[in-house]
Parts: C-alpha cells; sequence; structure tokens
C-alpha cells in the first residue's frame, strides 16, 4: 500500500478540480471570497478564465451558477459548508434542484473540525438539509484518495450534487492502487459479524483504527464508509443489519438529520435492529483546536472503540 | 415601426391579456395583475426583440429570457403559445394535476421557458449566469429578464445587480416592471424601493425610464440597450397593474386572485371588444 497522506480534503477537492478541468472545458468554478479557504484558488491559478469570485454573495452565487449550468456549463460553486447549504439553503432548492441543473455546490469547512473559528463556522447540519432536497445528490469523502475520486465522478454525474469538505488535514487510508469509487456504493473497510459500524466522512479513518484496535480484544465489527449519504447504499445498510443485528452509526455531522438518521431510514423499513448514534450531540461547537474539539465531542478512536465495546458485551 | 406593426403587437397583447384571464380563471387562482401589467413587454419581446425559434425551444445560440417576477407567467404562457411554442389550450388546464403549465415557470416541462423561477429575487442571478456562459463562450445571443418592482426588495436582486455590472454584462436587460402594487399594498408603502433608477445607476446600469405599455417606447429602450457597451442595461418600465381589463386596474386586490365566471366573462368582453376594436370590426 502506498504511503499515507495527510491532506485535507478541501485541498484533494481543488487539486481534483484543477486536473478534471485541464480535459473538461465546461467546467467553471465560482467562490463567494473563500477561495484562498476552499481551495478553488488551486482552479483559480490554474485556469483564471474559468474563475469567478461571486464576492461574499452566496445566493447569487448559487444563481448564477444555475444560469451557467442552464447555457450548457459544468459549475462548481464553492463556499463554507454553513453558508453555501444555509444562507443559500432556497437558492440551491429552487434554482438548482428543481430544474435539475447540473450545478456541483461544495461545502468546505464542514464539521466540528473546522476549529477556532466557532459555532457559527461549523456546519454540523449541511448533509442534514442537502438530503431532504429531492434529487440531490450528497457526497461526503473520507480521505485523499476518496476526495479525487468523488470529485471526478460529481462531475461526470449529470445533476445536482452536493460535496462535503473539510478543513483539517487527516491521512489517507485508502490505498490508490486497489481504491474504487462509485456514487452510491458504500464500502466494507473491515469485515466481522459482531457489530456493524457506518461512518462516514472525516471520521472514518477513526472508525478504521477503533475496529482494528478491538480486533486484538476478540471483537470483529464490520466497518462501512458511506461516502455517498444519497442515494444511499441500501443493500449494505440490509445487509449489515441482517448479518450483526446491531448498528453504530458515527459522523461528524448533528446526530439529528444526517448518516444516523439515513441508515434508521433504510433499517427501519427493511431490518429493524438497535442503532447507536455517534456524532455531534443536537449541540453546538465552540471554538478550540480541531483535535481537542473533535476529542471533547467523542468522535475519535478512543470513543469509537468505547462505544463498540459497550454495544459487543451488552 | 409603423402603425400597423404596433396594431398587430397591440392585439397580440390584447391576445395574451384574454389569455392571462383565461388561465386563471381555470386555474382558480394565480396572478392576473401582474400579468396583466407584463403582457405589453412579454409581447414586444418575443414578436420583435428575441431570436427564438418555437420549433426548436433549446437551440443553443436563442436569445434567453427569464421571468424572474414567476408569478406572473399566465400572460408569459399565452405569449409563448401565440408564438407557437404550444398550443393555446393548454392554458385551460394551468395550475391543475397533471398539467404542462405549472402555477410558476418550470423549464424542465414547458417549451419556451428557460429558467424555472417563482421564488423571487433569483430569476436575475440566473439571467446573470446565462449571460456570462455568452461571454465565455463568445456567442451574441442577449438575455433579458422581468422583475416586479415588489421583487427588487430582495437583497438577492441587489447582490446581481453588483455581479452583473462588475463583469460588464452588456448582454443583459433587466426590466422591471413597474405597477407599483405588490401584495400587501403600494410598492412605495410597503418596501420603499425609490429612488429605483438612481439605485441602479450606483449599482453600474445604464438606467432608461419607459411606459412598459407604449410599443415604440419599449423598442427605443431596448435597441438603446444594444449600443451600450460594458455594463448592463436596466429598464424602469411604468405599467398600469391589471391593464386593460378596467376593474382590475390599479386594485391590489387583484394581484392574487383569479376572476370568478361573471368576472371572467367580464374581463374577456372588455378584451374581446378591444380585439375587434383593434382589428376594425366595430
Amino acid at each position: 500500500m502506498a504511503e499515507s497522506i495527510l491532506k485535507a480534503t478541501r485541498e484533494s477537492f481543488g487539486e481534483a478540480l484543477c486536473e478534471l478541468a485541464e480535459t473538461n472545458k465546461d467546467i467553471v468554478v465560482f467562490d463567494a471570497d473563500l477561495a484562498a479557504a476552499t481551495k478553488t484558488s488551486t482552479f483559480q491559478k490554474a485556469h483564471p478564465d474559468r474563475f469567478f469570485d461571486c464576492g461574499i454573495a452566496e445566493g447569487n452565487m448559487i444563481g448564477v451558477a444555475a444560469g451557467m449550468a442552464a447555457a450548457g456549463k459544468i459549475p462548481v460553486a464553492a463556499s463554507f459548508a454553513m453558508f453555501a447549504t444555509g444562507r443559500a439553503f432556497e437558492q440551491i432548492r429552487n434554482s438548482v434542484a428543481y430544474p435539475e441543473l447540473n450545478v456541483k455546490i461544495a461545502g468546505s469547512h464542514a464539521g466540528i473540525s473546522t476549529g477556532e473559528d466557532g459555532a457559527t463556522h461549523q456546519c454540523i447540519e449541511d448533509i442534514a438539509i442537502m438530503r431532504a432536497i429531492p434529487g440531490m445528490m450528497v457526497l461526503n469523502p473520507a480521505d485523499h484518495w476518496e476526495m479525487k475520486a468523488a470529485t471526478k465522478a460529481a462531475l461526470e454525474h449529470n445533476g445536482p450534487v452536493y460535496i462535503r469538505l473539510g478543513r483539517l488535514a487527516i491521512p489517507s487510508f485508502n490505498d490508490p492502487e486497489t481504491y474504487e469509487f462509485t456514487l452510491g456504493k458504500g464500502i466494507t473497510l473491515h469485515e466481522g459479524n459482531d457489530v456493524a459500524v457506518i461512518a462516514t466522512g472525516l471520521v472514518v479513518n477513526e472508525a478504521l483504527k477503533a475496529v482494528k484496535e478491538l480486533e486484538a480484544e476478540g471483537i470483529n465489527a464490520r466497518l462501512i464508509n458511506i461516502h455517498t449519504i444519497k442515494p444511499i447504499d441500501r443493500d449494505i445498510i440490509i445487509k449489515a443489519a441482517s448479518e450483526t443485528g446491531r448498528i453504530i452509526t458515527v459522523e461528524e455531522h448533528n446526530i439529528v438529520g444526517g448518516l444516523a438518521d439515513a441508515v434508521s431510514e433504510v433499517v427501519t423499513e427493511e431490518c429493524p435492529v438497535k442503532i447507536t448514534r455517534i456524532g455531534v450531540k443536537d449541540v453546538f461547537g465552540y471554538s478550540g483546536p480541531a483535535w481537542e474539539l473533535l476529542d471533547k465531542f467523542e468522535l475519535t478512536q478512543p470513543h469509537i472503540a468505547k462505544v463498540i465495546r459497550e454495544v459487543v458485551n451488552k | 415601426m409603423d402603425s400597423s406593426e404596433i396594431k398587430q403587437l397591440r392585439v397580440l397583447a390584447n391576445k395574451a391579456r384574454m389569455g392571462a384571464i383565461l388561465g386563471t380563471y381555470h386555474a382558480k387562482s394565480g396572478h392576473p395583475g401582474g400579468s396583466l401589467s407584463a403582457a405589453d413587454i412579454f409581447t414586444y419581446l418575443y414578436f420583435k426583440e428575441m431570436n427564438v425559434d418555437p420549433q426548436v425551444p433549446q437551440w443553443e445560440d436563442r436569445d434567453r429570457f427569464v421571468l424572474s417576477k414567476g408569478h406572473c407567467c399566465p400572460s408569459l404562457y399565452a405569449v409563448l403559445a401565440l408564438k407557437g411554442f404550444f398550443d393555446w389550450d393548454e392554458l385551460t388546464s394551468l395550475r391543475h394535476v397533471g398539467a404542462m403549465l405549472q402555477g410558476h415557470p418550470d423549464m424542465k416541462g414547458t417549451p419556451g421557458i428557460d429558467m424555472s423561477t417563482g421564488s423571487l429575487g433569483q430569476g436575475v442571478s440566473a439571467a446573470c449566469g446565462m449571460a456570462l456562459a455568452g461571454k465565455l463562450d463568445n456567442k451574441d445571443y442577449r438575455v433579458y429578464t422581468v422583475l416586479g418592482d415588489g421583487e427588487v426588495e430582495e437583497g438577492q436582486v441587489w447582490e446581481a445587480a453588483m455581479f452583473a455590472s462588475h463583469h460588464k454584462l452588456d448582454n443583459l436587460v433587466v426590466i422591471v416592471d413597474q405597477n407599483g402594487l405588490q401584495i400587501d399594498g403600494p410598492v412605495a408603502e410597503v418596501g420603499g424601493i425609490e429612488p429605483l433608477d438612481k439605485k441602479f445607476e450606483a449599482f453600474g446600469f445604464e438606467v432608461i425610464k419607459i411606459d412598459g405599455h407604449d410599443f415604440e417606447q419599449i423598442k427605443d429602450a431596448l435597441d438603446r440597450a444594444k449600443t451600450v457597451k460594458g455594463k448592463p442595461t436596466a429598464i424602469l418600465a411604468k405599467t398600469v397593474k391589471g391593464k386593460g381589463v378596467s376593474f382590475m386596474e390599479n386594485q391590489v386586490g387583484w394581484h392574487g386572485v383569479a376572476p370568478n365566471k361573471e368576472q371572467y366573462e367580464a374581463a374577456t368582453a372588455e378584451l374581446q371588444a378591444e380585439n375587434d376594436r383593434l382589428e376594425g370590426k366595430c
């Protein structure tokens, strides 16, 4: 396996945009005065003629992107997850999703790992908001390699997509030699039948370390990475529920409306089992270094391992 | 334009008004007031100004139109039907379950509709995006958008206005249908949008003020807009809400209420009489 790369998914996203735009001349990128932070600045440097800074006006940015898509372009509109999905929710809903326009919305600085900026910038509702819009595809890649593959797939998919980016540099865990990304398909990262851990985004690596740690204790946890939250991979969830009988969801998002609910919707319809939800427990974040916050909110390896242990030993 | 061309436009606009009344009557809902105030503007755009092909609605070099005040689609639908984008009979199922003509414009389902709109303030941004795409591809199509004067209370309109002048979108024409009334009352009392000309000027627009029911003034303004380089144009068109149906004119109550059978018949009779007068039948 290739050496692990320490990189924020926003950087991987910026790189991927740049590369994809070399061959696809229809790709245009918009930002709302956060290009250096969302890393669309990487694209801006390489393709200045196809980059448009809309200033601090997210609603207009989404509308302009919609108009561009209506004229045949493939626009990517980036901002912080908070402002892209919060401030511009209704523009995304009415000007992009309802007419099924081919706009990609990138929400960076998602989750509490945004860190020191505090609660106003730590978006823990974006997945819930985007998931509620009919026809909106929602992606939450977990490392460098997955983000690059997901960005490519999002741009090749004809229709609206929301893609969640993180600020924090995180180590890659996927092997680029063997890694395969398919929209809407979950990935089993670790086999086991004692419990199924279903994780998404930045915390997938923490969950992976946790299930590996528990092997030594004789606990065999299955770990599934859900990079596509909508449309969700129903089959992999139903199989996990029926074969393990117990599910733990892990996400750097409010436990309301995100992965936990997406998994619950499938399980309650098809194969009801108990679900334990690890995530931000319906509270706002606060300022602090990212890893300290992830620890405080109990989203790191030791906390995930503790919950798995409790669930399995109950 | 000679007098026969103007007369022809008046006949078409009058028919569009009849279509708006027909549609809202059958829908038992909808927005007749603003549909009637903007009918002359829609008519001129589709019959004189815009380069469109009803046989190929998605023709990529066409001029684009975005009805940012999406609720006024009944008369736009009538104009599109008159132009040949779809059958006139579609108007009688406006807003019905399964109908092609939605309560607000739907670009996916309705030929000739270039952008789905209805949530105020959003269409003008989409129009900016279309205009910018045209610039990027060196195409010479133009983009037109009609806003309501109440609609300009939306902050997004001004975000878009900044964007349009910053990007020198001289292929964009923003037309404000200034009928002076919004749901809660006169715009001057509810929103306080004036001085609208100075606002658009300050945002970098070429501003032209016209009577929105005078086809020669509409023509002159749109012709002048084509000569403006390096900035977008705003045409502030003074209109009468409910224009053409005497009991609806300047009545705020006709913003979003459909005519009942009696009102439908009275409005249609009045518009039919105007049609006959224009066509010299009486």
